[in-house]
């Protein structure tokens, strides 16, 4: 029923039925037949256990413990449920969806999903994301500047930042000379059938529509359909063997792969195995991404943002980074992890120079809702 | 007690109650949605409604009947390279197994103690460019054959092996119970009519065998032509099958009513082959 609901409407809905936004409020916006609320609350009252979703590998380890959220439980006496259930933006957003789309709560507190996939924005659109409670969160003064206007979300009001990484280029220095750009990589026949491309939208196209001296924030018709062709001059000729998402690292491991786009976490893992992979910006520009922490409608709010508060500490945040290895969020995390791990530290693929970060694009984030884009790209990749 | 004595015409039906309540509500409740479903119209973002759009269909058949040939090909390819794998094999174990009979079937089961998952990507690793496989091939100048571009991997051939060997079992099994409980001396009798023994074979045991080859055929090629995992691992773009499609409409553009109706026409097309198929072997082999 809530798929007919715009935002807009649910929160007039939301408003009339109560004038603040309360529970009722929110169960009279949806007709009142839901469990969806059970958990979801503005009251300042911590829940005992607070259930968090995420990716696999995206927080400190040691052992079977993860010892920030042991600290978390500590300080705040709240259990954390954390699941790494999260594989890829497509397939979370269809296991959540059902329950979402008829108003029933996910088992979700937290989750996490990328922003150059079109699921934020969607959650939010549609009514789905739990406003954060701010007044918990006073530490979101630490959030990097870059990141605190991204136009799906102008003022992080539903979403803050987990973690983010850049694409560029990988490629193993022992197969072939540097490959540092989007031209070589698509041109050069000497890596005929060795060159992976990315399936996801945002990142493949970012990184050719810079190339083609377009630019990837603004995606018009006509910008959209050179990238295209781009790429699928590219696909035709054979050069490039197979469009991937996290499966290309065992790719470029084998030696199947010989350059490839690439993340920028995945590589420093994959050095630490290979230490011939290299990975660079393309000349003319990679993208940034980020992944973000929602709450899911249904998700308990105060819990939720306590938590979000704790992450944006920035000791914390430098536990949480001396294992993760991508791109922090917080400011002073990088001081605080001069402390602990110093290598960490001054690693340029987790704390980039200011000169990289000038060099990376943030993707459109209309153009990944739309469906006449989308449509086009899931029939260029599954040909 | 009393009841069923007075109503025992009802006993089939009661007896049979479970298996249809378990049918319609975990086949045919969901088969009735998706057929809601694919007929439905709108986005994402506004929400689907259900108009009669019937166009969806047209759609689908319009602009992915590359892949729907391309499924059916595979499978259809896949599943003779099952059956001629898998018939020596299952003849073999029946008549010459002897004791050995409960290991050498374990053997063929063996591999579906790993997870499907696991077992694609064995042959990622098989198949690699630089590994055992390609290099024997291109010794024996067939690379260029079987491969293209110099590799096996991402072609057409990977996902056809792929397939092929992650439904052999379902071949190899009913055929190894048709010609199990096939009576040796049948084939004596044969023999003792002057029949040569491959004049016995084709006469005898191969007939005899047929409602197994028409089971593991129908076992095979139904679930393959629905796959996706194989062309997904195993395949470059240029060979997505159907499933391929289905799924990317389903989870990155979330367009459930096309999703939907391919499932449909896709569920089609297979009836259309198997009533073939049933027609040209005769539909009494599938009861033996």
């Amino acid at each position: 029923m809530t798929d007919q609901l715009t935002r807009r409407e649910l929160l007039q809905r939301a408003a009339a039925g109560s004038a603040v936004l309360t529970l009722p409020g929110l169960l009279a916006a949806c007709g009142g037949t839901s469990k969806a609320g059970a958990g979801s609350t503005t009251s300042h009252k911590l829940a005992k256990t607070l259930h968090f979703s995420n990716w696999t590998l995206y927080i400190d380890k040691k052992g079977n413990r993860h010892p920030s959220l042991d600290q978390f439980q500590k300080q705040f006496g709240v259990h954390v449920d954390y699941t790494e259930d999260i594989n890829d933006n497509a397939s979370f957003f269809s296991k959540i969806q059902p329950a979402l789309s008829s108003g029933q709560s996910t088992g979700r507190d937290l989750i996490v999903m990328t922003d150059n996939s079109r699921y934020p924005s969607l959650l939010i659109k549609k009514g789905w994301a739990e406003k954060l409670d701010k007044s918990a969160i006073p530490n979101i003064k630490n959030l990097i500047p870059q990141q605190q206007h991204p136009n799906w979300d102008p003022n992080r009001d539903y979403s803050l930042p987990w973690q983010s990484g850049m694409t560029g280029i990988g490629y193993n220095e022992q197969l072939t000379e540097p490959v540092l750009s989007m031209g070589e990589l698509l041109g050069n026949k000497k890596l005929k059938g060795k060159v992976g491309l990315l399936s996801e939208f945002a990142d493949t196209l970012a990184l050719v529509m810079a190339a083609n001296g377009d630019d990837p924030s603004k995606v018009t018709d006509q910008t959209f359909n050179r990238a295209i062709a781009t790429i699928k001059k590219a696909v035709n000729s054979g050069q490039v063997r197979q469009f991937y998402g996290n499966d290309y690292s065992g790719a470029l491991a084998k030696g199947d792969l010989v350059a490839t786009m690439a993340w920028s976490g995945d590589i420093v893992q994959l050095q630490a195995d290979n230490k011939h992979l290299k990975w660079n910006l393309p000349d003319t520009g990679g993208d940034i991404w980020t992944d973000n922490m929602l709450i899911p409608k249904g998700g308990n709010v105060y819990t939720a943002s306590v938590y979000m508060n704790f992450v944006y500490e920035p000791k914390i945040a430098a536990e949480i980074e001396d294992y993760v290895n991508y791109i922090c969020p917080v400011t002073g995390a990088k001081q605080a992890l001069e402390k602990i791990d110093p290598s960490v530290a001054n690693n340029t693929l987790i704390f980039p120079t200011k000169k990289m970060l000038d060099n990376v694009h943030i993707i459109d984030a209309t153009a990944l809702n739309n469906e006449k884009y989308q449509t086009a790209w899931q029939n260029l990749i599954s040909a | 007690m009393g009841f069923l004595h007075r109503h025992r015409g009802l006993t089939p039906y009661l007896l049979l109650a479970p298996g249809m309540l378990w049918l319609s509500i975990f086949f045919l409740v969901p088969l009735g949605f998706l057929a809601y479903q694919s007929l439905q119209s709108g986005s994402i973002d506004f929400g689907y409604a259900f108009t009669w759009a019937w166009g969806n269909y047209w759609d689908a058949i319009r602009s992915y009947r590359g892949q729907f040939e391309r499924s059916i090909l595979y499978a259809g390819i896949a599943t003779v390279l099952a059956l001629v794998l898998s018939y020596p094999v299952a003849y073999w174990i029946a008549f010459r197994g002897g004791r050995w009979k409960n290991l050498l079937l374990l053997f063929i089961v063996a591999p579906f103690f790993v997870t499907y998952l696991i077992r694609t990507l064995a042959w990622e690793t098989i198949l690699s460019d630089n590994g055992l496989v390609v290099r024997t091939l291109d010794h024996l100048h067939l690379l260029g054959v079987l491969g293209s571009n110099g590799r096996v991997l991402s072609t057409a051939t990977a996902v056809v092996a792929g397939i092929t060997y992650n439904f052999l079992p379902f071949m190899a099994l009913p055929l190894y119970v048709s010609l199990e409980q096939i009576d040796q001396s049948l084939i004596e009798a044969a023999q003792d009519l002057y029949a040569s023994k491959w004049k016995a074979f084709l006469r005898v045991t191969l007939p005899l065998s047929l409602p197994g080859v028409v089971a593991g055929t129908l076992l095979t090629f139904i679930p393959a032509a629905g796959d996706f995992i194989n062309a997904q691992l195993l395949g470059s773009p240029k060979n997505h099958m159907i499933g391929n499609v289905i799924e990317s409409k389903y989870k990155e553009l979330l367009d459930y009513p096309a999703a939907a109706s391919m499932s449909f026409v896709l569920m089609a097309t297979i009836l259309a082959a198997v009533l073939i198929y049933a027609r040209a072997v005769g539909t009494e082999k599938l009861t033996g």
